[in-house]
Parts: structure tokens; C-alpha cells; sequence
């Protein structure tokens, strides 16, 4: 158990030192793309945005549960990018010829990509304040927020590390990427509320997971714990579904990927 | 003569895709020795080393490593072995110093412990001075000596090397020869491959001719020379239309093992000099052959090569996935 710890505190580090290496990717690993989603869509959709349809009391504080999951998203489908590229030259390979358990690898990368995404979370949530959104249920909400957030992450990350121990090329890698985060996001609830979309999106977004996630960040947002409570119960068993899928597909690509 | 064997391959197959690498392959590495696996790109050699570092599972047949099955006991196999692989595995982001620091914690290594070997290694290497920079500062050799002392930071009983010396200058490629032969006179053993004619022939010895998934022939360089039975009077012909008199007229006189005709004259594998050139003289004076030019050679490891996969090893073949 003590040496189990001392692979992934090792290997934990390791990206740590990755990421403090290239200030400005650190930077831009923080003040990130997102941030404009929310000051400039969440802005200049104010008066575009009907409140009747979001039930906000302005666009930003709407927008601001969709962009803390599109976070996740971004970070979650991104998170296996450093091992293809370890897969790539060789240092995944270096690190399998050591008598490491091999889920250490793996583990590092789910601690990292959901501190960093953690972190990322508070950011949006601290400028969504500064742009007067309060979040209703206070610092126990955004506990949950968390919460929600890290389990939403763990399934898309072991997606992400699926892929890029299958891809052959990090071009296919890159590709897949693309097309898969755009209508992950407008299928979805992050931009417009289920109910004021048109009948064929609202169905489609009803079996995306992230409609889910965020159908439950945004009460905890907006409204209050008994408002929230129902899809925060709701969102912790498709959660359960979702990782339970996500992290079986992944585990069978590693085995393939390291036998 | 009777010698530990550090590793024992039976009859070892790997099959990826439909494709298959390797193909029923058998061999024995000997504790204390230089083993090399020589052959093309794509011929197998890489897979062979992959089964034995436990990264790979055979088709089948087995390998064990120090006794030790490298499948059904790969845990085991991995604290006994350092691997330095072919890419320049390396982290461009960390530091030396730091990527030696990762590894010592990934063989569970004290922290005292770590600090003791970490430095012996970066002075052993020469990486001292360099060793607070990161990886992405290194010159191509640096790079290769940090992968040495990588590979080495387990203390390891066996070595496995992939192509240590590829894409190096003659500098630093000389340095690493030196760094394997000391590793050996320490009583490591050395398994390594490479493409290299040279290097095999410098380095190893004894090593295993692999081509198309297949050992052609295993031996010390010297064993695998003197094999391909005597050396090699090789003439250029003035008049190149003599050539097929002269090589009827040598064929089957004594002393003369084998006559093959090339583009401007013939090669003669002998039994002596000594007793073959009179010989040779005599009949291109008496077929009236006047010669530009005699060359004699001691069989080159190359010849052993083309002998045995009837190519030179520099020839790409069918399959280039390695």
C-alpha cells in the first residue's frame, strides 16, 4: 500500500512539474478559454436571452452551471493527451518495465486532471461572482458543484486515456476530439434550457450525460438546496452509469493497449 | 562449456494483427555476456525484447528472465531488469536529476537511498553539471546518456538496450560502447539490439541473427566468420568477358572452397592465401585474364549477414513495422 502511494504521489508530481514547467501554458491553464464562453457569451446574450425561457434572473448567472461543466468537458476529453504522448515516445513504455502497479499511471492522471479541473471551476465560479452571480446555496453548494463536476470527469477522462491507448496516430486522436465536444455542448443544457428547445435537440440532449450534470449545478446556482436536492440525486446515479461504462471501456483498451 | 543462463527463450512466438513478428525462436543468453539481436528493421528483434522486459505476452512459447517466467511472473522479472528503449524516452519538461528522482519512487526506492544511487549514476554518465536543466536542453547524446542512467537506476541484474546507439554521432556512440563494456566488466549482462553491423561485431559477444521473425544463426563473431568457412580473394578483371572463363577454370582447383562471379570480377572464398593466389595467378595467366586489381579480405560480419538472409542488413524488407 505504501509503495502504491509512493508510485502515484511520483507520477502525480510528474505532471505537476509538467504543467509548472511552461508558465504560460500554466497561465492559460487557468485564465482559461472559458472564461470567454462566460464574460463574453454570458454578456452578449443578456438581452437576447428571454428570462421567462431561462428562469434567471440575467443570461451570465444561466450560463454560468453550463460553462463550470463545459469545463469539465474540455478538461475531462482532454485529460489522456499526456499519456499519447508518453504512448508516443516511449516513456509509457519506460514506465511499464518498472514493477509499478499498473493503475498507478492511470490513477496519477484522474488526480491531476481533477485537481486542475477543480481549480478551474473555482475560477469561473469566482468571475461569475465578480459578474454579481451568487451562488444560492453557498460554499456547501459548491462543495457539490465539485462533486458533481469530479464525477462527470472521471468518466470522460478514462474516455480520453481509452482513446489514446487505441488511436494510432495522435491526428486521429485530435479529430475525434474536435467532433466530439461542439455537439456535446449544444446538446445539451449549458446555452438553452431543455424545455425551449426544439423537440428533436431536447430529446437528443436528454440522453447526454452533461444535460444531467448541469441540470443539477445550475439550481445549486440559482435557486435553493430543495430546488436542487431531487437532481443532485439524479445526477449521482447517471454519474454511477456513466463512469461504470466509461471506466470499463477503459480499462479494457489499457489491457489491450499494455498485453 | 558450462555457463548460467541468464535468459531462456522457448520457442517464443508473437502474432499481432494476423501479422506474426516473431516465429517459434529459441535462444539462450549466458550471464555476464553482451547478447546482441542483429537484423533489419522489421525483422523481429524489438518484439523478441519487448516479451523479455514483460511489455509484450507471447503467442506463444515463453521466455524467463533469471528463472523467472516474464509473463506469469512479470512483476518479479521487472525488479531484476533495467530497460533503456529505443525512442528517446524522455520528458523534455523535467530535469535529469528529476526524471532519475520518478524512477527511484517507481522501484520504491528510500529517499536516501535514491539521493546515493541518483548521484553515483549522473557522475557515472557525466550529466553532473547538467543535471538541474531540463531534458529539453540535452544534446542527442545527452539524451542517450540519461536514458542509460534511467535504465540503470534499478541497479539491475540484465540490461536490455533498443538500438542504444541510433541516430548518435561517432562521439557519443564510441561513449556508449564504452559505458556497455564497463557495464559488463562490472558482471552486468547486456542484451541489446541493433542494426549495426559494426556495432554488433565491436560490442557482443555473441549474438543472434535475426530476419522475418526468424534466428538465422547464433554465435560470437568470430564463431559466425570463421562459419562461413575461409577468407575472401576478391579480383577485378580488366576485361570483364573473361570473367565466366576464369571462374569455370578456378572452380574445384584445391585450396579454393567457392567461386562466385560479381559485376567486374569474382570473389574466391579460400582455404590459405598462401597456397590459393599461386594458384589463382597461374590460371588468369594462363587464360590470358589481366587484372586491375586483388583485394583480400577477412570475412566481414556483413558477409556472415548476406550468408545467412542472402541480403545486406541495409536492404529494407517486406514489413517494415517493427
Amino acid at each position: 500500500m505504501r509503495e502504491y502511494w509512493q508510485e502515484i504521489s511520483a507520477l502525480t508530481m510528474r505532471w505537476v512539474r509538467r504543467l509548472s514547467r511552461e508558465k504560460f501554458s500554466m497561465l492559460f491553464t487557468l485564465v482559461q478559454p472559458m472564461l470567454f464562453w462566460l464574460i463574453f457569451f454570458g454578456n452578449l446574450f443578456q438581452r437576447a436571452a428571454d428570462a421567462q425561457v431561462t428562469q434567471a434572473p440575467n443570461y451570465i448567472s444561466f450560463l454560468a452551471a453550463g460553462v463550470v461543466v463545459m469545463t469539465v468537458l474540455n478538461n475531462g476529453l482532454a485529460g489522456g493527451v499526456d499519456l499519447l504522448f508518453d504512448k508516443e515516445n516511449g516513456f509509457l513504455e519506460r514506465l511499464m518495465s518498472t514493477p509499478i502497479h499498473r493503475s498507478s499511471v492511470i490513477l496519477s492522471r484522474f488526480i491531476f486532471v481533477m485537481t486542475i479541473t477543480s481549480l478551474q471551476v473555482l475560477v469561473i465560479l469566482g468571475v461569475a461572482f465578480l459578474f454579481g452571480v451568487q451562488p444560492a446555496t453557498g460554499l456547501p453548494g459548491i462543495a457539490v458543484i465539485l462533486l458533481i463536476g469530479m464525477l462527470f470527469g472521471v468518466g470522460l477522462t478514462a474516455i480520453s486515456m481509452a482513446m489514446a491507448f487505441s488511436v494510432k496516430s495522435h491526428g486521429d486522436f485530435f479529430s475525434v476530439l474536435g467532433f466530439l465536444s461542439l455537439p456535446m455542448i449544444f446538446l445539451s443544457s449549458a446555452l438553452v434550457p431543455l424545455a425551449a428547445m426544439p423537440g428533436w435537440m431536447g430529446f437528443l440532449a436528454r440522453f447526454n450525460p452533461m444535460t444531467w450534470a448541469i441540470d443539477a449545478v445550475r439550481p445549486l446556482i440559482l435557486s435553493s438546496w430543495t430546488e436542487a436536492l431531487p437532481h443532485v440525486g439524479m445526477v449521482l446515479i447517471v454519474m454511477a452509469i456513466f463512469d461504470a461504462i466509461c471506466l470499463y471501456g477503459g480499462a479494457k483498451a489499457f489491457r489491450r493497449a499494455m498485453g | 562449456m558450462d555457463r548460467a543462463i541468464a535468459i531462456d527463450v522457448s520457442r517464443l512466438s508473437k502474432t499481432y494483427d494476423g501479422h506474426q513478428a516473431v516465429a517459434d525462436i529459441s535462444f539462450q543468453v549466458y550471464a555476464g555476456e553482451i547478447f546482441g539481436l542483429l537484423g533489419p528493421n522489421g525483422a523481429g528483434k524489438s518484439t523478441t525484447l519487448r516479451t523479455l522486459i514483460t511489455l509484450l505476452a507471447p503467442s506463444s512459447g515463453s521466455a524467463t528472465v533469471l528463472g523467472h517466467d516474464t509473463a506469469r511472473d512479470a512483476d518479479t522479472v521487472r525488479r531484476l531488469i533495467g530497460y533503456v528503449p529505443q525512442e528517446r524516452a524522455i520528458d523534455r519538461f523535467l530535469t535529469g536529476r528529476e526524471h532519475l528522482e520518478l524512477l527511484a519512487a517507481l522501484y520504491h526506492l528510500s529517499k536516501a537511498e535514491a539521493a546515493k544511487r541518483i548521484g553515483e549514476l549522473l557522475k557515472l554518465v557525466e550529466l553532473e553539471a547538467h543535471a538541474d536543466r531540463p531534458a529539453k536542453t540535452y544534446s542527442g547524446g545527452m539524451k542517450r546518456k540519461l536514458d542509460i542512467a534511467c535504465g540503470l537506476l534499478p541497479d539491475p541484474k540484465i540490461l536490455f538496450l533498443d538500438e542504444p546507439t541510433l541516430g548518435l554521432d561517432v562521439q557519443s556512440r564510441l561513449r556508449i560502447w564504452d559505458y556497455v563494456r564497463m557495464l559488463k566488466a562490472r558482471g552486468m549482462t547486456v542484451v541489446m539490439t541493433t542494426n549495426y553491423l559494426d556495432e554488433a561485431d565491436q560490442l557482443c559477444d555473441r549474438l543472434a541473427i535475426i530476419d522475418g521473425g526468424r534466428i538465422k544463426i547464433i554465435g560470437s563473431p568470430v564463431e559466425l566468420k570463421v562459419g562461413l568457412g575461409g577468407d575472401i580473394v576478391s579480383l577485378t578483371l580488366k576485361e570483364t568477358n573473361r570473367i565466366p572463363a576464369l571462374e569455370a577454370a578456378l572452380k574445384g582447383q584445391p585450396a579454393i572452397r567457392a567461386v562466385r562471379a560479381t559485376a567486374t570480377g569474382l570473389d574466391i572464398r579460400v582455404e590459405s592465401p598462401e597456397k590459393a593466389l599461386p594458384a589463382i595467378l597461374e590460371s588468369a595467366n594462363r587464360l590470358d585474364c589481366r587484372l586491375e586489381f586483388i583485394k583480400y579480405n577477412r570475412p566481414r560480419l556483413d558477409d556472415v549477414f548476406i550468408a545467412h538472409t542472402g541480403r545486406r542488413i541495409e536492404e529494407p524488407t517486406a514489413s517494415s513495422e517493427e
